[in-house]
């Protein structure tokens, strides 16, 4: 990341903004194609929480790249009037990271579903948060394969019924929070299609954020796993049962002070445990979000109090720290390699040449002069190996894959 | 000065051969590079195992490296060796059959005991009984080890294990001495390679004069030979092999098309090697980006090509079987990609270390769908460097993926290079598209991603970051013009063929086929693309030689196909073409030009040797020949 300490660095920042006194609505962020979701679809409330964003950014929107995969969600950039690319199956983390890096004044969205993301995908993502690419990824999580009509997912629970799960399915799920937190993201939250205010949070959150944001989203699909989250979205359930994760404040299941308000505590032995706020038992104590924590261990132990029964469900940031993201590093290394030199005939012609010539001349047929160049022009090196009594020569010898 | 008697030899082929740890490599490379330094022309054959360190002394861990030098211009490695330098038992039994008789063998008795024999099946030391004499071969036998050893005595912070280790360069040494060779250049390496380690550095030093020394003082080489160096046209020369050409190749093609290189790549053997080249290149402003995987790696490619960059992605066989939905990707949204095969025996794993040309195949049809690419193959180890350029050019004049043959033998090996000037290279500046291309209904500017360029049926690149101009592409069908989703049946026929018609056209860009016909009387016309250029020009010199007429043309491009071609394979009653494969060109060029190729093959992980092939054209000759006389 650049050492520059005036400006804060975030994750659009080198990204162009709008010039003074421009203002951008959702409307210059609408593509004039129509949106071909299932009527009921939860993509259409994150497709309008998006687009009513994506002006606040304040960012030329020509800078502004939306990269998907397959499924559903994956749709998203066309309908969005920015660049993007509706790529193929499971790579869009790949192409995105491709381009973030060659690109530095792009904000680059990748946006994928769990099969894409979690199935087909899923080395890509994981790298892609390992490396700390500066992208933020929506993962649109509905539970289930919809463009292939219905069959179960990677994030499907055990024993769902579908297409071809007849007798329900023995995959044990991934949970999305806690994988991309064992893969050492930097910044991992949940949220919900349905709660737009929160949504939109989470998103201008991600977007700032350097380096790989991966924010879950859950999102229904009322053809072919309709309700999956309802217990969520229905208000007197979803009291009992979210957690709010709010940095600084205790990880609080229902409104503060209200009898049903409940807390999660670590107990004696360590253990994560909901209890009621106002009798936290002795020997527990209550959980204060941290989500800039370096260590990823509590955010992990957070992300495994949600179950398929959803009794509990945190929502929200559940890490944001900072790490050189690999793009800045990756450009660093380039850039500190050039030291500002422009490419002409001169360089190239230095980096042909290499360090060990020779010249014929024309006059004396077969007549050599060698030049043997000390300089240390970087060029390829000889195709030699390291050698002699030295330890492991010959790097001509190549790995087998 | 010795007064060993000298001789005057035209050519002169050796192979150095050792376990894998004995940095035979290594000594071949130095080796070659004297000979570079001396004005001979020479052309290099690696050939090593696919374990980095099988169990030391065994066959499968022996390691060779050719090196054929003349003093006139030569096309091939050398189909069989003058001179093999065995430095183990495994070595020279691994290496034997290819011998012809009156080969020398200089061989390292040290390592001939009783282990090392019974590890390879030797009841007894061929170097002490008459098998090889009897073989016909001039063996000399001298304990290259010991005496490394014993010069380097007075290295007391060596260990006597590490000092062994330097019997490379006394062997090096020697050889220097008996074919005339000045060490300067190895010195120098030396020199610059330890230049933190003194005491390694005098070893080495030390090691590589004791066996030069020893030429001249010992009487066991009854002559030393000499090779007068070759003509060359004159200009500035350097040794390397393909895969070097092949980085500075893209290096260059991004300089003269003004782009970013932005490199993404899997290890992979034998395509590594740019991969480590091109990291090595950042000061050119190069980006490589080692991949997860390698439809990762092609995945980072086309992202910075989306991104206006000039995306890169090297592979080998297996890998780029992985890469084939993101070249149909590419296909769809396209976008220029060059990728990269340097291709190595197959199927699966195959042969990691070894060359075939079996992709080809694979190149042209190995995507779902209508997915036409250009293909293009490197010929030689210094041509691919410009095969780099045209793939270049290809890719960003017709906004397509570009396909690259090369192979191991071409990457591992290497010739002289006559360097070319920056400014003399093809102009391929690229403008990326920054106004809009049309217009509404109401008359107010648009931009169509998918309106194409007359000529070139290239469609705009218009790169994220440009005002106006905002789109978005993938790979579900597009309409044409507008580049909107479209699954009209019409629109669907009209851009498969649009796809292929821009592939097409690119041969309005090709030159026509050079074809290789002195008397221009030939009848049989050798045809050839990729690695087999050099085994088939020294093939067609054999035949020459006799006499004969036989004509040679070789191809660049794979896809699209020159233009003329029909027309020259027409023009000769008989058309033989060698593939390290099972005849996929000739498969392709029976079904589209109705012409009776007649195919030859070997996937033998070696090169053709100019022998078998100039066999196969006085075969083909002769039955020309006799359906003239029958007819």
């Amino acid at each position: 990341m650049s050492t520059d300490l005036g400006m804060p660095v975030t994750g659009t920042s080198g990204v162009p903004a709008v010039a003074d006194g421009v203002t951008q609505t959702k409307k210059d962020f609408t593509s004039d194609q129509e949106v071909r979701w299932c009527p009921g679809c939860g993509d259409y409330a994150v497709l309008a929480a998006t687009q009513s964003f994506l002006p606040d950014l304040g960012l030329r929107r020509e800078n502004i790249v939306f990269i998907s995969g397959i499924g559903c969600s994956s749709r998203f950039p066309y309908y969005l009037d920015t660049y993007g690319m509706h790529s193929i199956h499971g790579r869009a983390p790949a192409i995105a990271t491709g381009l973030a890096t060659a690109r530095e004044d792009l904000s680059v969205w990748v946006v994928t579903g769990d099969g894409d993301a979690l199935s087909i995908g899923g080395n890509h993502l994981i790298h892609a948060m390992r490396r700390n690419v500066n992208l933020t990824i929506l993962l649109f999580n509905n539970k289930i394969y919809g463009l292939t009509k219905g069959q179960y997912s990677p994030t499907s629970d055990v024993g769902a019924v579908t297409k071809s799960t007849p007798a329900g399915s023995v995959d044990h799920p991934f949970n999305p929070v806690s994988l991309a937190l064992g893969s050492e993201a930097t910044f991992v939250a949940r949220t919900m299609d349905s709660d737009r205010k929160h949504l939109t949070e989470v998103l201008r959150a991600a977007a700032d954020h350097r380096g790989t944001s991966l924010v879950e989203i859950y999102q229904n699909c009322p053809i072919f796993n309709d309700g999956a989250f309802q217990l969520l979205k229905d208000r007197d359930e979803a009291t009992g049962r979210v957690a709010h994760l709010r940095a600084g404040e205790p990880v609080r299941i229902g409104a503060e002070g209200s009898d049903e308000a409940k807390v999660v505590a670590r107990d004696a032995d360590g253990r994560l445990q909901v209890v009621p706020e106002h009798e936290v038992p002795d020997g527990h104590t209550v959980v204060v979000h941290d989500p800039s924590d370096p260590d990823p261990t509590p955010a992990f132990a957070l992300s495994r109090l949600d179950d398929p029964s959803m009794q509990t469900v945190p929502m929200g940031i559940f890490r944001q720290v900072d790490r050189p993201t690999y793009d800045d590093s990756v450009r660093e290394q380039v850039a500190a390699a050039t030291a500002g030199s422009r490419r002409t005939d001169a360089s190239l012609d230095i980096l042909l040449r290499g360090r060990d010539t020779w010249t014929v001349d024309g006059t004396r047929p077969g007549q050599v002069e060698q030049t043997l160049d000390g300089e240390t022009t970087e060029g390829p090196t000889p195709a030699a190996g390291d050698a002699l009594v030295d330890e492991g020569d010959e790097v001509l010898e190549g790995p087998q894959e | 000065m010795s007064s060993t008697p000298l001789h005057q030899l035209e050519r002169v082929v050796i192979r150095f051969a050792g376990d894998s740890g004995d940095g035979m490599q290594l000594t071949g490379d130095r080796f070659t590079s004297d000979t570079a330094a001396l004005g001979n022309d020479l052309s290099t054959l690696p050939n090593f195992p696919a374990e980095i360190r099988a169990p030391q002394g065994t066959l499968p861990g022996v390691s060779s490296f050719q090196v054929h030098f003349a003093d006139h211009e030569i096309a091939t490695p050398g189909d069989a060796p003058d001179v093999l330098v065995a430095m183990n038992p495994a070595a020279l039994k691994a290496n034997l059959p290819d011998l012809p008789r009156g080969a020398t063998v200089i061989a390292n008795s040290d390592e001939f005991t009783k282990r090392n024999l019974a590890k390879v099946g030797y009841a007894g030391s061929p170097l002490e009984d008459d098998s090889l004499a009897d073989a016909g071969y001039h063996v000399h036998a001298l304990p290259l080890t010991s005496m490394t050893v014993e010069a380097l005595a007075e290295f007391d912070s060596l260990t006597r294990k590490e000092k062994e280790r330097a019997k490379n360069m006394l062997a090096l040494g020697l050889l220097s001495w008996l074919y005339s060779r000045d060490t300067e250049s190895t010195e120098a390496f030396l020199r610059a390679k330890f230049s933190g380690a003194p005491e390694i550095l005098d070893a080495n030093l030390t090691a590589l004069r004791t066996g030069h020394a020893y030429g001249e003082t010992t009487e066991d080489f009854a002559v030393r030979y000499q090779v007068a160096p070759a003509p060359m046209a004159p200009g500035t020369y350097r040794t390397i092999t393909g895969n070097q050409a092949l980085a500075l190749g893209l290096v260059a093609a991004a300089y003269r098309t003004g782009l970013p290189l932005v490199l993404g790549s899997y290890p992979i053997t034998p395509a590594s090697d740019v991969l480590h080249q091109l990291s090595a290149l950042k000061a050119h402003g190069v980006t490589t980006l080692q991949a997860e995987d390698e439809i990762a790696a092609v995945g980072m490619a086309l992202g910075a090509s989306f991104g206006g960059s000039l995306g890169v992605t090297t592979t080998s066989g297996p890998g780029l079987a992985l890469k084939s939905e993101t070249i149909g990707l590419a296909v769809a949204t396209e976008l220029p990609l060059l990728v990269i095969d340097i291709q190595r025996g197959g199927p699966s794993t195959g042969l990691p270390t070894k060359t075939e040309q079996a992709d080809l195949l694979q190149a042209l049809h190995g995507r779902n769908g209508e997915s036409p690419v250009a293909v293009v193959a490197a010929a030689s180890p210094t041509d691919c460097f410009d095969a780099a350029l045209e793939a270049t050019r290809i890719a960003t004049t017709y906004r397509t993926p570009v396909i690259l043959l090369s192979d191991g033998y071409l990457g591992n090996g290497s010739e002289p290079w006559q360097i070319p000037g920056a400014a003399g290279l093809p102009d391929l500046t690229v403008t990326h598209t920054t106004e809009p291309n049309a217009t509404d209904d109401d008359g107010q500017p648009v931009f169509h991603p998918y309106l194409r360029d007359p000529e070139t049926l290239a469609r705009p690149w218009a790169v994220p970051g440009t005002p106006g101009l905002e789109h978005r592409i993938g790979g579900i069908e597009k309409a044409d013009v507008t580049g909107n989703i479209s699954y009209d049946p019409a629109n669907h026929d009209r851009m498969v063929r649009l796809r292929q018609r821009k592939i097409e056209a690119i041969a309005d860009s090709i030159p026509p086929l050079d074809v290789d016909d002195p008397s221009g009387q030939a009848r049989v016309l050798v045809l050839g693309w990729g690695s087999t250029y050099g085994p088939i020009a020294a093939a067609t010199r054999l035949v020459r030689a006799t006499g004969a007429k036989v004509a040679r043309a070789h191809l660049r491009h794979l896809n699209p196909l020159p233009a003329d071609l029909g027309d020259v394979l027409r023009r000769y009653d008989r058309v033989v073409l060698p593939e390290m494969n099972l005849g996929q060109l000739a498969l392709l060029l029976r079904g589209r030009y109705l012409v009776d190729v007649r195919s030859h093959t070997a996937v033998r992980g070696l090169p053709f040797t100019a022998g078998e092939l100039a066999q196969v054209i006085h075969e083909n000759l002769m039955e020309v020949r006799s359906e003239e006389v029958s007819a």
